[in-house]
Formats: C-alpha cells, structure tokens, sequence
C-alpha cells in the first residue's frame, strides 16, 4: 500500500477497492448498494494522487466481500481498480479486476420498452462491448451512463 | 440455414439468407411440390399487438406448407389481460404447436420467449426493435430485381424507430451494397444499430434530402413517419411532406429504381407512382408468402433430427 493510503484508516477485515479511477468512488458504493443505511464502516479516499492514474479514489467498505457480479460491474466503471480482501488487518487476497463478457442481473436497461422492465420474470443480461455494455434483449447500448443503471 | 429461431437479422450470414431466398425462389417456381410439406404439423400465431397483415401472411404461408394454425386471438381477451408473464403463456402454447410465430410490443420480447421453449420461435416484430422475416421478403425482392451486389440502396423515413429498417439495413451489411440513410434530423438510425453497421465496416452515409443521393439509388425504401413521433401536429405535417414521394420525384431516379414500402403506406407514397414502373411494393408484399414458407420450411426441417442427416440437432 502507498502512503497516500494510510490518509484512510486501516479496516480489520472487509474489502479495499484502490485504483478507482477519479471521481467514480460513489458509483463504486452505487454498485455495492452501499448507502450508509446498512450500518458498515465505510471510508472513502477521493482524488489521491497516484502514480498509475494520475488522481485515484479508494473505497474502504469494513465486514464486507464482493460477489463476482459486483465485481463484474466495478469493472466497467473502473477498469484498473484492485481489489484487496482483508481479514485481521492483513491482505488476504489481491486481485486486478477483468472485464467480463457479460453482466447479469446487476443493471437495468435504460430502454424503457425493453422486455425486461415488465414484468418478466427475467434477469437483465448485458454483453460487454468496446466502450460500454449492451442488453441482450433489445441492443440498447450503455456507455458513460453505466452507473446510472445500477440495479440494487 | 442452421438456426433453431428467427429472432434478429443480425444473427443471420450470407449463407443463412441465400439459403432461404433460393428455397424462396423454389417455392415461388413450384408451389405445388412444397404443398403437403408439413402435413400434421401446427404454428401457434401469437400475435399481442394488431397486425391483420403479417398474421394473415404468415397464415397463408403456413397452410400452403400444409401446416395448420392455431392463433390466440385478440390480445384483450386472452389471458394477456389478465397479467399473464409472456414467459408462462409460450411456454403453455409450445405444448400446442411445433413453432410459434410471436409479435410483441416489447423489445427482447422474441428472445426471451425462445430461451422459455424449445420449439423454433419466429419473430414478427418486437416493438420498435427488429422484423427479420420482413427482411427477407426484402431482400427477395432486391435479389430478384436487382441481385443483391453492387447496389445502392436508399432508406428513407422513420430510422429511429421504423424495425423494418433497422432489420435490413444489418442484414444489408452482408452482401456488397451502399447505403444511404435519408431522413430528418429527429429520426435518423439510432445508436445501436449504427454500432452495427460500424462492426461490420459498412459506411453509414446520412441525408437530409433524397435528392442529394436519388440519381446513384438502384433502390429506394420508403418507410411511413408516423403521427406519435411528433409531439406537435404541425410539425409533424412539415416534416412529413418533406419526405413523401410522387412521380414527380422519380424524374431524376435511374430507369431501373425500384420503390419499396412494408406497407401498409399512408400518403408517403403518391398513387401515382403506383403506374410507373418504378413501383415494387405490391410484389414485395406478395414475396411474404414464398418466404415465409421458405422460412418454416427450413426452421421446421432444423427442429426434426430425422431431416438432419444423422447430425444431433441441439434444442
Ligand atoms: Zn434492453
């Protein structure tokens, strides 16, 4: 860990997303779901400097994993983010995220016609595409906006 | 073709579409020899929009295939009223028929009912997404006229949301043709279908004015601007009549331009083209039913292993 880390405190076990690319840590928490409501320790370092982006953001969330889909979706909105598990104040496991080649059930389609914003008894399934995500039901495509779809 | 459903044009290759146009061209020399084909085989035609037409084509087709049908009616008194998931009622009705031919206002609404059943599932149209059957009657049209390379081809009209243009102008992508796209500002393709055009590395050349482009054109599809699209009336009539046709028009087309429409056309297209010899509509529509016969044919020889050549079919 950098200097620039210990700004934020040390958690005891929970998760360290670092490597958030500038500006994105409260979609990152979009993505979790997390809003305070759920009483977790959450520490947020925004606009560090670093030397691989430039300005990073960091997300501490205490006494919480990540599932593969919300990694998958972290992906999208910050494609270098690390991901460190760490229990008793050590990391435990450190991994880069990787892109997927789809997204399921996490967003929902911004198509307001699309099948799945009725009431199907369906999951939403997006294809990973060059710059952004696409649903497999009706090919709206998302870019920037990803976090803006963030079903939780 | 080696597809268990039709659900966009995107899925399908080259070899895919000449496969069912020169089934297309067969059915259409000799009708008579496809006549039993499907003896003792049923579609289901659940159709949960009104489209007289394409039902009926799709009626006609089948029964000249030897199929019967089975239609759930009017969408108000089905079971659709009552809150019933698209989802349980094609899996009910996969039990009834051996293919389903689905229209549905939502877009998706042709996929996900192909990962509900294991019957061939054809999409007749999916909201404002796509209506690949429709393409094919298309370009069986196109081909018979014109052949399907070294063309130009103008689509003119609702791009945003007109399905038959957008079903096309992917399938277009497979064969050597120029596109040009003309329409008003507010209704040019949307984004995800120029995401497609872009992957397959066809140019997407916009215009304002058909006249920019009609001189280059070997065909000119027409499509309707429709009232809803506007939220104020009088701008809908100025747009409109921007992009209606009359012989007129056609002057300064090349003899040979063939004028296409999905029908049915509301005043976009003059009568008086109708006498020229430009006009195509009336025989695309009627290229609907040695298509779609076609089009059951090859899905329903897919679904029975025993047509298959000994090669597992997976359903
Ligand atoms: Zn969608």
């Amino acid at each position: 860990m950098s200097d620039h880390e210990l700004r934020v405190s040390k958690i005891r076990n929970g998760t360290v997303i670092d490597h958030v690319e500038g500006g994105q840590a409260l979609n990152v928490l979009a993505i979790l779901g997390i809003d305070g409501s759920e009483g977790l320790g959450v520490s947020v370092g925004m606009n560090v400097p670093s030397d691989r982006l430039g300005r990073k953001d960091i997300v501490k969330v205490e006494d919480r994993e990540l599932s593969q889909s919300e990694v998958d979706v972290l992906s999208l909105i910050a494609p270098e983010a690390s991901i460190n598990i760490i229990r008793e104040f050590e990391v435990v496991e450190k991994s880069r995220v990787t892109r997927p080649d789809s997204v399921t059930g996490v967003l929902s389609c911004p198509n307001r016609n699309c099948i799945t914003n009725t009431e199907e008894p369906v999951e939403t399934r997006f294809e990973v595409v060059a710059d952004g995500v696409r649903c497999d039901y009706c090919s709206t495509i998302l870019r920037a906006d990803i976090a803006d779809h963030i079903d939780v | 073709m080696r597809q268990d459903h039709l659900i966009t044009a995107t899925q399908l290759s080259r070899d895919d579409i000449e496969a069912v146009l020169d089934r297309a061209r067969a059915v259409a020399d000799d009708p008579a020899a496809y006549a039993d084909r499907h003896a003792g085989t049923v579609l289901a035609l659940c159709f949960f929009e009104p489209s007289t037409r394409t039902r009926m084509s799709f009626d006609s087709a089948a029964k000249r295939l030897g199929i019967d049908t089975i239609d759930m009616g009017d969408v108000d008194s089905s079971s659709v009223s009552k809150g019933e998931s698209l989802s349980d009622t094609v899996r009910v009705i996969e039990g009834y028929a051996d293919a389903l031919v689905l229209r549905h206002p939502s877009e998706g609404a042709a996929t996900l009912a192909a990962e509900n059943v294991s019957v061939p599932v054809v999409n007749a149209g999916d909201g404002a997404g796509q209506h690949p059957s429709q393409t094919l009657l298309d370009l069986h049209t196109i081909r018979e006229n014109h052949g399907l390379d070294d063309l130009t081809v103008g689509i003119m009209g609702d791009l945003k949301y007109g399905r038959t243009v957008h079903s096309l102008a992917s399938a277009l992508t497979n064969f050597d043709v120029n596109q040009h796209f003309i329409s008003p500002p507010s209704l040019r393709l949307p984004r995800s279908v120029r995401f497609d055009l872009h992957e397959t590395g066809a140019q997407v050349r916009e215009h304002e004015d058909l006249d920019d482009v009609i001189e280059d054109l070997d065909v000119l599809y027409v499509t309707r601007i429709q009232k809803e699209r506007f939220p104020d009336e009088n701008e809908y009539h100025r747009v409109a009549g921007e992009y209606r046709i009359d012989a007129d028009t056609l002057e300064a087309a090349p003899d040979h331009l063939s004028v296409m429409h999905p029908l049915p056309r509301v005043d976009e297209i003059a009568p008086d083209v109708d006498k020229t010899d430009h006009a195509r509509y009336f025989e695309q529509a009627h290229n609907g039913i040695p298509v779609r016969m076609a089009l059951l044919d090859t899905l329903l020889e897919n679904a029975d292993p025993d047509a298959d050549e000994g090669i597992e079919v997976d359903r």
